[in-house]
């Protein structure tokens, strides 16, 4: 059974029915929509995580370094185990617990929900760094003119930090990305999960985990290209040398 | 991967002793303690001595996992960042295509290929079968090393690079100088201004490779995170086993962040 033609049955990827080309599209879309979804949370609690770090109160900072030192530390799939079930179980009891019986939490929200948790750590992270990389003369010059906090944000602090914090952010999301591949373990039928049952059923694994990497890879490649564009477009006006 | 985004996905320092206590950590502190207290006292935990051995063991095959793919990762690091500095461009491809690769899919994905794919190629090859590697073929952890050595290397060979690259040419130029010959300016003056540079890096990788190993439990290698699993597919309890895991990998990193500040402060640097 081992000759060379019988090794790769391109068949096999075929987008309709009897080929699973079709399945691995449908798992790629989900992968995307997850990792867009995860990022997009983890970049709003991210940017609360920085504001609060660097300029809430002592509590507030305390609370934000527990969050940030447990995600930091403990395994990602070990935290998407945690919070996919107590996220799910908390949500459920409190619709119980309101009248509402039992509610039907979708996957990808519970996927969008656990990736965005993790993420927003990360990207805590990332933008304190990149927001204590903006001179304080800039900042305290806009205080200087009286502008509140949310215009200080909106007009100085982010638009100065973007161009330091866009190789972070950038490495973030394809993270983000690979994450998702976790969540086949908790069954959720994402790339990864759909490649190992399309691999199973019909024993190519060699041939689908490939088309699964490939796939995965082209995700990498084409962010690249757009990371590039978007890195070129926020540091025009900066000296090359920086990075 | 860039510093800054290492040290944002692994911790890597720990609070200091001085300037740790403030009167509003002790209302904290008090809460937390009442907190840990309910999970001690409300929760199941009767299941821990039973596991304690297993447990024990698991810890000890994670940490195991942790140091020889680290280790070997580290040596394949070497190679993989030199010659994308110094090298004839087909090696230098060869190195940034491997990268860019392995770091462009995910571990688990990478994992089963190695494990599904190859583990149902090799026994179609006769000459294999009747190899002396057969027996160990057979087994799952084989497959957890090499594919978390391969992804250790591809991302310390990509600090390694900037490393190697970061090394001011005059130092190896001065080596070069004093008549020392390739090998000996590499192994006296190159490599190590390069793991100086690389090791604060090198703390985070680890941290993320201790991260990393609970995925070889999906192939069946019986690490802490495939006991804990065991415990909770046996005893139907959700939630205890998953914080005593969590906890475990915890103190794991204290532990290497630790360490790793103790390699810091034994290599002598230029302060002012």
């Amino acid at each position: 059974m081992a000759d060379a033609g019988s090794l790769i049955n391109w068949s096999l990827l075929a987008l309709d029915p009897p080929g699973w080309g079709g399945v691995l599209l449908g798992g790629l879309w989900q992968s995307v929509q997850i990792a867009i979804g995860g990022y997009a949370l983890g970049l709003v609690l991210g940017t609360g995580g920085a504001m609060g770090k660097l300029y809430g109160g002592p509590v507030t900072k305390d609370l934000l370094e527990v969050y940030t030192t447990l995600v930091r530390a403990v395994p990602e799939l070990v935290l998407i185990l945690i919070l996919y079930y107590a996220g799910t179980d908390v949500l459920n009891r409190l619709s119980s617990a309101a009248g509402w019986g039992p509610v039907d939490i979708s996957g990808l929200a519970a996927g969008i929900f656990v990736i965005g948790v993790v993420q927003g750590a990360y990207s805590t992270e990332v933008l304190r760094g990149a927001i204590k990389a903006v001179p304080a003369g800039q900042i305290e010059a806009a205080r200087a003119y009286g502008m509140s906090p949310l215009q200080i944000m909106r007009r100085i602090t982010l638009p100065a930090m973007l161009p330091h914090a866009i190789p972070g952010l950038s490495n973030l999301w394809l993270i983000a990305t690979k994450d998702t591949a976790l969540l086949a373990v908790v069954g959720f039928s994402e790339l990864t999960l759909v490649t190992r049952q399309a691999a199973g059923s019909t024993k190519a694994y060699l041939l689908f985990f490939c088309a699964a990497g490939a796939l995965y890879l082209m995700i990498t490649l084409v962010s690249n290209v757009l990371i590039g564009f978007i890195e070129r477009h926020y540091r025009r006006g900066m000296p090359e040398t920086v990075r | 991967m860039s510093d800054p985004t290492v040290a944002a996905m692994a911790l890597t320092e720990l609070p200091t002793r001085q300037s740790f206590f403030k009167p509003h950590r002790i209302v904290l502190m008090a809460i937390a303690a009442v907190l840990v207290f309910c999970i001690v006292w409300f929760m199941r935990w009767d299941w821990v001595p039973k596991y304690s051995g297993r447990l024990v063991y698991g810890v000890g095959v994670t940490l195991m996992l942790l140091f020889v793919t680290s280790i070997l990762g580290f040596l394949l690091a070497v190679p993989i960042g030199l010659v994308q500095v110094t090298g004839p461009w087909p090696l230098k491809m060869l190195a940034k295509v491997f990268c860019t690769v392995v770091r462009g899919t995910p571990l688990l994905l990478q994992l089963w290929l190695l494990y599904y794919g190859l583990g149902s190629l090799f026994p179609q090859f006769p000459e294999i079968r009747n190899s002396f590697l057969w027996p160990y073929l057979r087994e799952a952890w084989p497959y957890g090393v090499a594919a978390l050595t391969i992804s250790f290397a591809a991302y310390e060979g990509e600090v390694m690079r900037g490393a190697f690259a970061g090394v001011p040419p005059g130092e190896l130029e001065a080596a070069r100088a004093y008549g020392m010959s390739p090998f000996t300016v590499f192994r006296r003056i190159w490599l190590p201004r390069a793991i100086h540079r690389a090791l604060p890096t090198l703390n985070g990788e680890t941290v993320l490779q201790l991260k990393a190993t609970p995925l070889v439990a999906t192939i069946t290698v019986i690490d802490v995170y495939a006991v804990v699993s065991k415990v909770r597919q046996e005893t139907y309890i959700t939630y205890e086993p998953l914080l005593l895991l969590a906890l475990i990998y915890l103190c794991l990193t204290a532990l290497l962040v630790v360490g790793f500040r103790y390699f810091e402060s034994r290599i002598p640097t230029r302060g002012a």
